[in-house]
């Protein structure tokens, strides 16, 4: 692996300049790519396939749950190859449909467009890098997620148990995903978590060397732009979580195939251990989610208040922090198990100390903005959206962490809208704030402003119509994972439907504008936000040569950013 | 060295070092599994009973309180068992000895093994809680038809008494529940099956 290096470098040499931006033909520049910007890209653009297929399944949901009773889910069957569903094969697809939603968004939608696509783009362009430490790692990293991607796909059509597909939950609890569902469909989807493990460790291991040892002569740990710092930390908690997951849906697979014990009480093991492993890795898996997206804002208040990030050590040891504890709540997703009281207690309030640095991030963010002077392009309006959702978001977070509360709330819906507010509506907007912030920079094309506009306005509308009414259904008693509710329940399903239909028009302007861009677009120059704008991918033109940085920048000692 | 060398040399020990650190989360990931069943059985954690020697047992001294003990007994589902206490509750001093008994039928047409999971509740009065003997130490075999009693020797550590936690307790209940065994599934009886 560390020979590739020499090998660029040598290959480089060997061209000499005038030849430096020569790319391979396109079977070996997209499919055999080592280039990060290249492999950037090939995740940015699974991601977004993905995310049309994840986020098909919940429009399919939201559907089935405009109105009470069973009305689609016999008819969504027949997608799946089974044309005539007996009622319990209709109800397992709302299994399968939820599984494959929370699957797919978590690791083949935000994982790989925020770490695989922002992360390959623009770490190394931030810190002064040629490319990643190791480039061919990096494609292994890609290829891998798309053969698990595949996987969880091709288990929809095999038998799993009730009816067709994995209908065990995300989180694949046993004995659900051991002898409560025969069929192979679950061991795809566990292959399937295991490709794309695979791939986010490989990924990890990448992040954190290059950041560790490919900073440009001059930039140390405390000049690193927020987004590094906060794939550093990322990197550091994939690294030490999915092995976890690793192993715990290894016993799953063993113990579905090979007559192990390990969360069967038959056998002397415990269920309950399962649900332990799954969530030392969990969630630290939802802070894998967010971090980046808190990097991307970070920059984006800085460029568009022309203020450095107000606070910028904390900003970074804020992210430190939250990694850290993030490693010892996990329980409080378990309240309902059967903990005792003084470990409720431990839980509860460890979780809320993740509230400080949390709370230090959303101030600091204020407070670059405050006095700044601010200018309102689309990715500053994306981000201000941002610090509201996740803010929302983080609020239930702090009550859902009380031992007590939870035990009246935990598996409703309000439960649904607390973690929406932060992944689905926090993180899917940094992620929306970093595609308008850095499109231009990618392609080279000018995006529409004016539509990025209307996209965040109908999007804010629709995610908020949505989400919102669930915290009333939940704190009314809704349980979540059923298809079917009581009829007191229909206004506000019927509203969070609506807000649906509202989200999905917003998807439709984005994507015009994806057209806009690449037709009719303006060429978009080095650093077209100009001044404010000041880490160093905005030193390069738009998009980047092929090969950049062949001379590496020197970061001069200015002071703290 | 050249400059070009220590570079790749620092890529390999830094890649090297992250690999490591994944290959020890993943090692740690299966060590849990025998490390919650040591954590449970030493702390008592979610009610985990504790399993004294004769020996251990002999040097109890039996202390001034009393307590009661409440029994439950379970089948897992689909276990063609019928399973329960012979008694509901029993009364005794602290640290005295007593004899529980359990009766199990099996209701099949064929000969089961089944194994029994336990705990007691509260939780906390886990760890005082102590078996000398018990039909839980042990798969039980059935055949068809086949009723059977099945003891248990057990007495309340006197340490409860000292515990702040606890030594307000005045009942603790402690459950079973019977699974079919494992080698039994294996040889042929459908988990799916039953679990529906």
């Amino acid at each position: 692996m560390a020979t590739t290096a020499d090998n660029f470098q040598a290959h480089d040499e060997a061209h000499g300049h005038h030849d430096h931006d020569h790319k391979p033909a396109f079977f070996a520049r997209w499919f055999m790519s080592t280039n990060h910007k290249d492999i950037g890209t090939l995740y940015l653009i699974f991601a977004i396939f993905a995310g049309i297929i994840g986020g098909a399944f919940s429009g399919m949901m939201r559907l089935e749950l405009a109105a009470p009773g069973i009305q689609y889910l016999d008819k969504f069957s027949a997608l799946f190859g089974v044309a005539n569903p007996t009622f319990d094969q209709s109800l397992h697809l709302w299994n399968v449909l939820i599984t494959a939603h929370g699957l797919i968004m978590v690791f083949f939608m935000v994982m790989p467009a925020i770490i695989g696509g922002f992360g390959n783009w623009f770490v190394p362009l931030m810190i002064g890098a040629p490319d990643m430490a190791f480039p061919r790692m990096n494609n292994i990293s890609f290829w891998l997620t798309v053969a698990g991607f595949v996987s969880l796909l091709a288990s929809a059509f095999v038998p799993g148990g009730t009816g067709q597909g994995a209908g065990i939950g995300w989180t694949a609890y046993a004995p659900l995903s051991t002898y409560g569902a025969s069929g192979p469909a679950v061991d795809f989807a566990i292959f399937s978590l295991h490709m794309a493990g695979a791939a986010s460790i490989m990924g990890a291991i990448n992040f954190i060397t290059t950041i560790f040892n490919m900073r440009a002569p001059g930039m140390t740990l405390h000049k690193m732009p927020l987004f590094v710092w906060s794939v550093l930390v990322t990197a550091f908690l994939l690294l030490l979580s999915l092995p976890v997951l690793a192993a715990a849906i290894t016993m799953l697979l063993t113990d579905r195939n090979f007559g192990t014990t390990f969360f069967d009480a038959a056998g002397g093991g415990d269920p309950v251990l399962f649900q332990h492993l799954f969530w030392f890795f969990g969630h630290p898996e939802v802070y894998i989610m967010i971090l980046p997206a808190f990097g991307i804002i970070s920059q984006i208040i800085s460029t568009f208040s022309k203020k450095p990030v107000f606070g910028y050590l904390g900003m970074a040891y804020a992210m430190v922090a939250i990694g850290v504890v993030g490693f010892i709540v996990w329980a409080h997703h378990m309240y309902s198990t059967g903990l005792s009281l003084n470990t409720k207690m431990y839980f509860t309030a460890a979780t809320m100390v993740i509230a400080v640095p949390t709370g230090i991030k959303i101030f600091s963010w204020i407070a670059t903005m405050w006095g700044g002077s601010i200018s309102f392009k689309s990715p500053m309006v994306w981000a201000i959206g941002f610090i509201f959702l996740f803010t929302v978001g983080g609020v239930t977070g702090v009550y859902l962490a009380n031992g007590g509360v939870d035990d009246v709330v935990h598996d409703t819906y309000f439960v649904v809208a607390h973690f929406h507010y932060v992944l689905s509506l926090g993180a899917v907007t940094g992620l929306f704030a970093g595609f308008y912030y850095w499109f231009p920079k990618m392609s080279g094309r000018w995006h529409s402003e004016f539509l990025a506009h209307v996209h965040f306005w109908i999007f804010f509308v629709g995610v908020n119509l949505i989400f919102f009414p669930q915290h009333f259904l939940g704190l009314q008693g809704m349980p979540r994972r059923y298809p079917d509710y009581a009829p007191a329940f229909e206004k506000w399903n019927a509203l969070s439907t609506l807000g649906y239909k509202i989200m999905a028009a917003s998807m439709v302007v984005w994507f015009i504008n994806i057209i806009y861009a690449y037709t009719m677009g303006k060429k978009a120059e080095g650093n077209y936000w100009g001044e404010g704008a000041d880490t160093l991918e905005w030193t390069l033109s738009s998009p980047p040569p092929f090969h950049q940085f062949e001379t590496l920048p020197v970061i001069e000692d200015k002071g703290h950013h | 060295m050249t400059a070009a060398t220590t570079r790749s040399a620092n890529l390999r020990r830094t890649g090297l070092l992250a690999a490591g650190g994944a290959l020890l989360m993943l090692a740690l990931g299966f060590a849990a599994v025998p490390l919650y069943r040591i954590f449970c059985q030493v702390t008592g954690f979610g009610g985990t009973t504790m399993r004294v020697s004769e020996a251990q047992a002999a040097a109890v001294k039996v202390a001034a309180g009393s307590i009661s003990v409440r029994f439950d007994g379970n089948v897992d589902r689909g276990m063609p068992w019928k399973f329960g206490p012979e008694q509901t509750t029993q009364e005794m001093r602290i640290g005295q000895r007593k004899v529980a008994y359990y009766r199990a039928q099996n209701l099949s047409d064929k000969p089961i093994t089944g194994v029994a999971s336990f705990n007691v509740s509260p939780d906390l009065a886990g760890k005082y809680f102590n078996k000398i003997q018990c039909f839980c130490f042990n798969q039980q075999t059935l055949q068809p038809g086949q009723t059977v009693d099945m003891p248990v020797l057990y007495y309340v550590d006197p340490a409860i008494m000292t515990d702040p936690e606890t030594r307000d307790l005045q009942q603790i209940t402690l459950s079973y529940t019977f699974h079919i065994s494992a080698q039994d599934t294996a040889n042929g009886l459908d988990r799916t099956e039953r679990a529906r």
